[in-house]
């Protein structure tokens, strides 16, 4: 378990002031100028030596990303834009750092907009969450009034404005290209990649986009080292990690813990563990929805980190660990998550299009039962004909949880298809009781 | 240059290509829907994916750029699957319906379906059902059967330059359609019909009236304007069933406009076909040799010297043959009053850079400025519209106007309506001057709309001086254009189908007309001169329909359509091209050349020259231009001479009106066209503000 002492959000809960003064209190903005002042690339190496990956499902090298911007410039401006567009279902960590530490992520936007030449950030924050977005506005301010950000921020000769953008509810939007797109004012749909934003981004020009946690991280990075952060965790998946805990947990929390924790350890340690129990387990999706499910057997022994999660064919996503206990109709609750892929696909490319809805249709089909086995195997290609095939991950998202139910559910699956058989081919009069004892 | 490799094939090819490219170059041709040359990429189909080395998912090949030593593989079990199964994907919500399709048969999602898709279906859910839009009276709607491609989309604010196509709607909910209910503002709409790869959007006119296995091809090109677009005329039997684009990269690349397309159907109505010569006020039903008669009868009659009593006049849709015909009839009787300016514009005959689009329409992209004058290009030539603003997109070209205002899709400068603006330019008095000063590759567009005043040979002088003086023609570049409306002007104008020494011009023939000094007027195919003017001269009216010439005129001689001749026309920029016979003409009427090479017999004034290549030996005798068919002045080995035209003289203060006032009707073919009535009600200004309870 990690120590208090290693945590990085340390106003996780609220228990404290959110404001400038109760973050400079933890901690927050001290010294910054000094951090920028050891120069751009010295950042970079920083967050490329801590290993720090992505925390918005994908886990790319965020110091590898940051190393792919221009390092002068042709006369177009460097962006930085922070994914605040917090919506994969079972996710809620973005949410509480801006809640409760927002002034770790303008920091962190500062150090991350100077690290990649951005003089400008956008935060594409998620219309629905509107209190947040308030309170971060006021933070923002602050930390402008305070000389933090602005012109000549922390007094250290460079120059960051920091813009919220609300979003309008849409999911796929928080892929970043279509959050660019929306930011632009288009239509919140992916574009094709490449070029990637780092070489044609926001208004075509060099930008970076990352998650919220991402951002809210480097500052502690920076000053406690790469070493430490690295220090922590597991392989190649270091540090710490905020875990959202739902479902059929007793105590559901968000929580910061090591990379490559046991997932039993996560949810009785901090979750209150499982209803009735670790046996009454039946599945976890591990990673927010888009993941593929692990049934217990797996969750006994699993690990909390990407390649881990890797391993089981299924992925450490944004973290959001969902736990269903035996209680949980497993079809139906996949069929729930079908039905919002298909309402998110944005309709620009074929396979997801059509694909999701069709996926949705026969998982209806398959929650009663009434399919045949066969169909089992055709949802099972169509998942792997969305599979990548499409221009975002979408497609893919869509896909995974289907394939996972699949994988280890395929006997409940062809029980439901031959219950419902049975009630069709077995009409009234002849039900078992009226059976003649001869048979 | 980067060295790619496909399917083992290892190819050089230009850096910049796409991989769908490179596979086109190395002869591999990989099945699409969205990616359409000409529009943007956006590779949302996903029926061009393809296996490149070492990415474990395809790729989109329409969107990726080629890079040194890329391996990529188009015929491995992944890009077999990929393309069945986005074609499982497309198909599962598009209606089987292509027995009453008008797109099958020329549909690609047929074809590629056949080529690269499975043979059964595995969906077994409903199919979804979109509601048609109302895209106007060009463009019919199935959106049932749409793809969701985007190519209309994108055509309509890329290349057509409205921005009035979207998708709304989210995943399979989304609908492509005009955000508001509404018929598409465009010109250039109907090549959205050509652009839809499935049978979503046709046209509107054409549908359930043939399929197109069953039609006969005919490569021409179109005359009614002066831009003379290439086109493929679809016949079947002796009726134009529709009208098609022709690819040219140097003229019309592969749009036309949608007069171009849709006003066909007025080659079926109000047409001339059997000879007519009036009696007590009437015109009655006659044959070829009394029509004839009556003619030589009448000339015959005329007193003195015959020649300076006997006028004629081209109109805007004449053919060279027949300018060529008439003109040596004209000169056999000695006279001198003839002309090819239908619309009185000050076109100065004497040198053929002074009425040509001299830059040509290609060369528009080589251009860094460009200067309208009297003209909106809009609605006198769409594709050279086009062409502009293809230029305009690529940046770096700045735009001004001296005219009347209006939407041309693409900003510029407004510089005000009044002739003196030019003036002020040439003098340095004008802003727009210093621009003109460091433009590399300036060029002017000088409309009809500017010489169709009496001041027009002046305006045409003070252009000419303006292009002197900005250097608008140097080595290898000419900047001076003049944009015609008529498709027989500028091959009039080759033909010298022009006033001789004291000859009249068309305000001359219509006013000696009326005061009784010219006797007998030949109108080929002129339709746009104000026929009361005609006072009691005897009016033969050659053409093929019945407008306002026929209605005037004494005797009736029933000629051809464009798609009813071999004929040449020269477009705005001096390309010589030729029209083919796709259908024949309607009951007695004739090809032009011929009735007018007739009637030179009965008027005992043969022709030398009894075939039709005989006569464009002759027109080449006439003028060397002929004898190069399809190279526009611009690129000719001889150069065009740049000599002094028009006469310098006062500008009256009026401004610029445009020549083109309603664009779906310009000649007596679109007059008579229903479809182009529709237009004119839908998306004419005037017709636009009528109410429901008007009239």
């Amino acid at each position: 378990m990690l120590r208090d002492s290693e945590r990085i959000f340390t106003n996780l809960y609220g228990h404290s002031d959110w404001r400038l003064r109760g973050a400079r209190k933890r901690g927050d903005w001290d010294e910054t100028k000094e951090i920028l002042v050891r120069g751009r690339d010295w950042i970079v190496n920083e967050i490329k030596a801590s290993g720090l990956r992505g925390r918005g499902g994908a886990g790319f090298s965020t110091g590898m990303k940051w190393s792919f911007m221009p390092k002068g410039t042709d006369g177009r401006p460097h962006y930085l834009v922070i994914n605040a567009d917090e919506g994969e279902p079972g996710t809620c960590k973005d949410r509480e750092i801006i809640r409760h530490d927002p002034h770790k992520l303008v920091e962190g936007a500062l150090i991350a907009g100077f690290a990649t030449g951005a003089n400008t950030a956008y935060i594409y924050i998620r219309g629905e969450f509107h209190a947040e977005a308030l309170r971060l506005q006021f933070a923002v301010d602050e930390a402008r009034k305070a000389g933090l950000i602005g012109k000549n921020a922390c007094k250290s000769g460079w120059d960051l404005e920091i813009y919220l953008h609300h979003g309008a509810g849409a999911y796929v939007c928080g892929e970043e290209t279509a959050l660019l797109e929306s930011l632009e004012g288009k239509k919140g749909q992916p574009r094709m990649k490449p070029p990637f934003p780092t070489t044609v981004g926001l208004y075509g020009c060099p930008t970076i986009v990352n998650n919220v946690e991402t951002i809210a991280v480097v500052p502690e990075i920076i000053r406690r080292g790469a070493g430490w952060f690295a220090s922590l965790g597991r392989l190649k998946s270091t540090g710490t990690k905020l875990f959202c805990i739902s479902g059929h947990v007793n105590l559901p929390c968000t929580v910061e813990e090591e990379m490559g924790i046991p997932l039993r350890e996560l949810i009785e340690k901090h979750a209150g563990g499982v209803h009735s129990g670790w046996d009454n387990l039946l599945a976890v999706i591990p990673g927010g929805s888009s993941t593929a499910l692990l049934p217990k057997h797996i969750c006994d022994t699993l690990l909390m980190d990407f390649d881990s999660l890797r391993e089981v064919q299924s992925g450490l996503g944004t973290a959001g660990v969902i736990v269903m206990d035996k209680s949980t109709d497993i079809v139906r609750a996949i069929t729930r998550l079908s039905k919002f892929y298909k309402h998110e696909s944005c309709g620009q490319c074929t396979p997801c299009r059509e694909g999701t809805g069709w996926l949705w249709r026969m998982m209806e089909k398959l929650a009663v039962g009434d399919a045949r086995i066969e169909d089992i195997d055709i949802i099972d290609e169509v998942t792997r004909q969305i599979e990548g095939h499409t221009i975002c991950a979408l497609g893919d998202a869509a896909a995974w949880p289907i394939q996972g139910l699949i994988r280890h559910f395929r006997p409940e699956l062809e029980n439901r298809i031959a219950a419902h058989d049975l009630t069709i081919a077995t009409p009234a009069a002849i039900q078992a009781e009226d059976l003649p004892e001869a048979i | 240059m980067p060295r790619v490799t496909i399917n083992d094939i290892e190819i050089k090819v230009d850096a910049g290509l796409t991989v769908l490219q490179a596979c086109e170059v190395a002869g591999i041709e990989i099945p699409r829907f969205c990616y359409h040359e000409r529009l943007s990429i956006s590779g949302n189909c996903r029926m061009c994916l393809v296996e490149m080395e070492p990415s474990p998912r395809p790729i989109a090949s329409c969107a990726m750029p080629v890079t040194d030593g890329m391996v990529v593989r188009t015929n491995t079990p992944m890009v077999e699957k990929a393309r069945r199964s986005a074609l499982e994907f497309l198909l599962i919500n598009h209606p089987l319906d292509c027995p009453v399709c008008g797109q099958a048969g020329e549909c690609d999602l047929q074809d590629i379906t056949v080529a690269y898709g499975a043979n059964q279906s595995r969906f077994q859910e409903n199919k979804r059902a979109v509601p048609d839009k109302d895209f106007g009276p060009l463009v019919a709607s199935a959106m049932t059967r749409c793809i969701h491609c985007t190519r209309c989309i994108r055509f309509s604010t890329e290349v057509a330059g409205v921005e009035e196509m979207g998708a709304t709607g989210r995943g399979e909910n989304a609908e492509v359609g005009t955000y508001v209910e509404m018929a598409l503002s465009s010109e250039l709409s109907g090549n959205m019909i050509d652009m839809c790869p499935v049978g979503a959007l046709t046209s509107g006119p054409y549908a359930f009236s043939a399929r197109n296995w069953e039609l006969r091809h005919t490569e021409t090109i179109d005359v009614l304007d002066a831009v003379g677009s290439n086109i493929r005329v679809d016949s079947r039997g002796n009726e134009v069933m529709r009208v098609l684009p022709r690819l040219n990269e140097d003229v019309n690349e592969e749009w036309i406009s949608d007069k171009a397309r849709f006003a066909y159907d007025g080659l079926k109505c109000q047409r001339l076909d059997r000879p007519y010569v009036r009696e007590n006020g009437r015109l009655r039903e006659t044959s070829w040799d009394e029509a004839f008669a009556a003619i030589a009868d009448r000339i015959g009659k005329i007193m003195g010297a015959k020649g300076r009593k006997i006028a004629a006049i081209a109109g805007d849709l004449a053919c060279c043959e027949s300018i060529q015909a008439l003109k040596d009839i004209m000169t056999a009787f000695k006279s001198p009053h003839m002309d090819c300016r239908q619309s009185g514009a000050q076109l100065d005959p004497r040198v053929r850079a002074g009425y040509l689009f001299n830059t040509s329409i290609a060369n528009i992209e080589d251009a860094d400025l460009c200067l309208l004058i009297g003209s909106n290009p809009r609605y006198e030539a769409p594709i050279i519209n086009a062409r502009l603003r293809k230029r305009y997109l690529m940046g770096g070209f700045s735009v001004a106007l001296v005219g009347s205002k209006a939407d041309l899709t693409y900003s510029y400068e407004y510089l005000g309506s009044s002739p003196h603006i030019l003036e002020q330019i040439l003098s340095r008095s004008h802003m727009f001057a210093e621009l003109m000063d460091v433009a590399q590759k300036p060029m002017l567009i000088l409309g009809q709309g500017a010489l169709v005043r009496p001041d027009g040979s002046a305006v045409l002088a003070t252009t000419r001086n303006l292009a002197n003086k900005f250097g608008l023609v140097s080595h290898g570049w000419n900047g001076f254009n003049v944009l015609h409306t008529a498709a027989s002007c500028v091959g009039g104008l080759d033909l010298g189908f022009v006033p001789e020494e004291d000859g009249r011009n068309v305000a001359g023939i219509l006013q000696g007309a009326e005061s009784g000094e010219v006797e007998v007027v030949y109108l080929l195919g002129a339709d746009e001169i104000n026929t009361t003017e005609l006072g009691s001269a005897f009016v033969i009216y050659q053409g093929h329909h019945g407008d306002a010439g026929a209605a005037a005129a004494d005797v009736v001689l029933p000629g051809a359509a464009y798609t009813e001749k071999d004929a040449t026309y020269v477009s705005t920029e001096g390309r010589v091209q030729q029209t083919h016979l796709a259908v024949h003409p309607p009951g007695q009427a004739r090809p032009d050349w011929m009735i007018l090479r007739a009637l030179s017999h009965a008027l005992g004034k043969k022709t030398h020259y009894d075939t039709l290549e005989e006569l464009r030996a002759h027109m080449v005798h006439t003028n060397a231009v002929f004898a190069e068919v399809d190279v526009a002045a611009a690129n000719r080995t001889a150069r065009t001479e740049w000599t002094a035209f028009g006469t310098t003289g006062e500008m009256n203060a009026s401004p610029f009106i445009n020549a083109v006032e309603n664009f779906y009707m310009t000649d007596p073919i679109s007059r008579a066209s229903k479809t182009m009535a529709r237009c004119t009600n839908t998306f004419h200004v005037p017709y636009l503000n009528i109410t429901g309870t008007n009239g």
